[in-house]
Formats: structure tokens, sequence, C-alpha cells
């Protein structure tokens, strides 16, 4: 299997900051802000980000977690058990405006998904959407306002991310399905 | 598929789903398909803290209550489980149905499978009812408790609550109180506590505890006498006297068996201090329980009822996703 490394760690970390300066520097208002992130990889790297974010404004923002498993649209098309986790977002998203925070932007179905988990929980002023990698190949009309790293890809490709938080040496790689 | 294609998949010990798209019973479950309905439920116990305690996920799917037998909980509970899911419910009240007009069993569930039921809930009074169902038709069949036999979401809710209280099953000392004869509830309890490795002590009088219950569960302990059974308990999971199973002629009094199987407080000091009581309901309030356990701090009984919904959420929504696979 040939696995090209697409994001170091150095690279990673360069990213974060720069999204998290891009947030800050849209929402002028900085009390209104939330982070969401998506689980499993999105839950790190918002968390990340709202380190980041912290070091340039002196605040904590609040910072949930979202879980989109009972929200997917092919539930009864495709044979794969995911391990729900817990949505937690204990505060008030009414307003606000809320970034949702992914690894990696694909057909956009996910982040359909959490849109809809997010619409069930209040009114939020916006939503946007944050991610590491935009691989591209969007089968829905979803729009990324901040990226890190724009990839061409194709369907036959796989992009994984091996973070820290995990127990892995925090880079971010590609690799073809089909030579597994 | 054996690569790990995303790190959530990492964390996970090893890919396991549901094996059979019925739920009939604990018994044909394994350990590990429990602790996944377990698992699965916890996330869907935290919708119920939102102002809309609905998702979208079982959209478009319908879901059969078909019950032979009067039920409160349980037909509520399963129908607010499949509404939370975005399920579409019918009831059928089979005594306003067909049935009365002699329509069998299985008539009746291949014309709820022809209206493209995907699910049939069925409780009856006959032990196995829900398992010709599933021999006969097509829709996923639950089993929300037949005859003696078994009940396995109030089986799954027990454990749960156990599991969510104590942190563990393994290990915990679970006595369960009454007639164990004709419940189905403490039959589909003892196949999950069995299998979760609890250590289970069946108490009761001997006429309500089957002869031969050793043979299918040798590592259960039976003990006659309730102040001795319950001594070091970590949980006691006490069975309704069910009258309409003509109980009269197993115990001598309703009086004498609440005198010596009927939980009260000064008994309950044989357990742990931190003693969980569990109770399937309906209460017989003074009879099997006395109303200042059922409302002590040491009862989870309402908790039960709560978590018996996030369960048979957990349970159809593993079941829909095993009807995909064939």
């Amino acid at each position: 299997m040939k696995t090209k490394t697409i994001l170091t760690h150095k690279e990673i970390k360069k990213i974060i900051a720069t999204l998290a300066k891009k947030i800050v520097k849209k929402f002028t208002n900085i009390n209104n802000i939330a982070l969401v992130g998506i689980h499993t990889n999105g839950v790190y790297i918002a968390q990340r980000i709202a380190k980041e974010i912290k070091k340039i404004v002196k605040k904590d923002i609040p910072l949930g977690t979202l879980d989109i498993t009972f929200y997917r649209d092919d539930i009864g098309y495709r044979n794969k058990i995911r391990y729900a986790k817990d949505t937690n977002i204990n505060f008030d998203i009414n307003n606000k405006n809320i970034v949702l925070v992914d690894d990696v932007l694909y057909t956009g179905r996910t982040i359909r998904a959490a849109m809809e988990q997010l619409l069930d929980l209040g009114r939020p002023q916006t939503i946007s959407v944050a991610v590491l990698v935009d691989r591209g190949l969007r089968e829905l009309p979803i729009y990324a306002e901040f990226v890190g790293k724009k990839v061409r890809t194709t369907h036959e490709q796989q992009i994984e991310l091996l973070l820290k938080e995990v127990g892995a040496k925090d880079i971010v790689v590609i690799y073809d399905k089909k030579n597994e | 598929m054996t690569k790990k294609t995303n790190s959530e998949e990492f964390s996970l010990p090893q890919k396991i789903s549901l094996k059979q798209k019925h739920l009939l019973g604990l018994e044909y479950l394994s350990k590990e398909e429990i602790l996944l309905i377990l698992d699965t439920a916890k996330p869907f116990k935290t919708i119920f803290t939102r102002s809309i305690k609905k998702v979208p996920t079982l959209r478009g799917r319908s879901v059969v209550l078909l019950f032979y037998e009067p039920s409160t909980r349980t037909r509520t509970s399963f129908e607010l489980a499949a509404k939370r899911l975005s399920a579409d419910t019918v009831n059928i009240a089979v005594q306003l149905s067909s049935v009365q007009k002699g329509e069998s069993l299985i008539d009746t569930a291949k014309t709820l499978e022809s209206m493209k039921s995907d699910f049939i809930v069925i409780r009856h009074s006959y032990s196995g009812a829900p398992h010709i169902l599933a021999q006969n038709v097509s829709s996923s069949i639950i089993n929300a408790g037949d005859g003696f036999h078994e009940h396995p979401t109030q089986g799954l809710l027990d454990i749960f609550t156990i599991r969510e209280k104590k942190g563990k099953v393994e290990g915990l000392k679970v006595v369960i109180v009454g007639d164990i004869l004709h419940s189905r509830v403490a039959r589909s309890n003892l196949w999950g506590l069995t299998k979760l490795s609890a250590r289970v002590v069946l108490c009761g009088p001997p006429t309500l505890i089957p002869k031969d219950i050793d043979k299918i569960f040798p590592q259960v302990e039976i003990e006659h006498d309730l102040d001795k059974a319950l001594r070091n308990a970590d949980v006691v999971n006490i069975l309704r006297v069910q009258f309409e199973r003509q109980l009269e002629h197993f115990f001598p009094s309703v009086r004498e068996y609440s005198l010596l199987y009927g939980m009260t407080k000064q008994r309950l000091k044989n357990a742990k201090s931190d003693v969980l009581v569990l109770h399937p309901g309906p209460m017989n309030r003074g009879i099997e329980i006395t109303t200042d356990v059922a409302d002590s701090l040491n009862s989870v009984i309402n908790e039960q009822v709560t978590n018996g919904i996030a369960v048979r959420m957990a349970v159809l929504y593993l079941l829909s996703l095993v009807n995909t696979n064939q």
C-alpha cells in the first residue's frame, strides 16, 4: 500500500493556528462564537482550534461535541455499525455563530447531518464549517468557509488522520483503497 | 474490509453487530451483542434532555405494536421509542381487531407484513408466539413479553439501569425476589445477568421457583429466606405478584407472601447500604414492596421507565441495521 503524507505534524499545527485566526477575524464579537466538533477527529481539532483562539482573545469560547450517527442518511443502505458517541452541547446555541469543525470535508453528508442536528437544538445566528482538509467530490451543496488544505482526490482514495490524541504521530496521509 | 478507515474505528475493540434481525430473547444474544445494545442506548438517553426529543434515524419506517395482553408502560415505551426515532407507529387494539373474529396469529402478522411494516412488536400470553412470527413473516419481530418465557427489553433496561448506577455488572450480587416461575422478566434478567457475569440469587416460595432452574443456570443460587438472600446484595429486583396468573394455588395467602417476601425498609437493611431497588412495574404497593422502599433513595424504579425508552430505541436502531444486510 502506497501511503503519502499530505500534512506533517508541523503543518497541522500551522493550519490550526491559521484557522483560529480566520475564525476570530470573521466573527468580531468573540462572545458570540462557539465551536462544535464532529466525532471523533473533529472533536480533537475543535479542541486544538479553541486553544489557539484562547491564545488570541485570552478567553475560553464554548466548545461542544456532536455525534451524527442518528442523523445519517445512509441508515439502511450501508452495512456498517458505528458506535454512537455523546452529543454534548451544554450551552445555548440560539443566536450564536456556530463553527462546525470536522477533519475532512468530502461528500458533505456529514455536515448536512450535523446541521440538521444543530437545528434540532436551537436556532443559531449562523453555521459555518471549518475543516483540516477539503478533498472535494461534494455530493451536496455544502461549502466550508475555513479550510486548512485543499487536496484533489478520487473516490478510490482514502484520507486518514493519525492524530496524537489517539496515540498516533500526528500526520495526515492519503492512500489508494484498492491496494489495501 | 480489514483496514481501519478512520481513527474512530481504531478505538473499537472489534466490529460487532447484531446477528439476527429479531429480538426474541436475551438467551439468543451474545455478551457482546448485549453490551452493544446497552452502549448504544446511552447516547439515545441524552436526547431526552433536549427540547426536541427526537432524531430522524428511522424516518419512513413503520413499527406495529401488537399486544395480546394488557400493558401500559411497555407499549407506551415502545411507541415513544419508535416516535423519538421518527418511525411511524400503529397500535393494534387486539380487543377491537379481527383477532376477535378468529383470525390466527400468523394470519394477523401476514396481514401486517403485507402492509409493509418493518417491525412487529408483539406481546402474547403464549410462550414462543414471537418465534412463530419470526419464522413466518419477513418483518423484524421484537418480543415484548411472551407467556412465561422472556421479556428481553425489560431485562435489557434492568441491566442498563444497574450498569449506569454501579458502573459494571460483573461480580455484583443481584437478588431476584418473587414469582420466578411465571416471570418472563426474571428469565430475561437471568440470561442477561449471567452472560455479563453477575452473581444472581433467586428468592421466593419453593412453589414459585422452577424445580430444574439449576440445570439451565448452574451458577445461580437459590435461597428461600429473603433476609439471608439479601445479605451483601448490590441489587434487588422485586417481581410483581401476578394475580392474573391465579397465584392463590402457589402460596397460602397474600398476607403470608407479603410477610415473608414483601420488601420492607427493615428487611432492606440486610443488603448493602447503596443497594439498588428495581421493580418492573406495575407495583402492588404493600404486597411485594412497601411504599417507603418504593419511594426511597435506593429505588430506581422511575429511572427504569426512562431507561426503557432509550434501550428500546437502541434495539430498534440496531435491528434496522441488520435488516439491510439481508
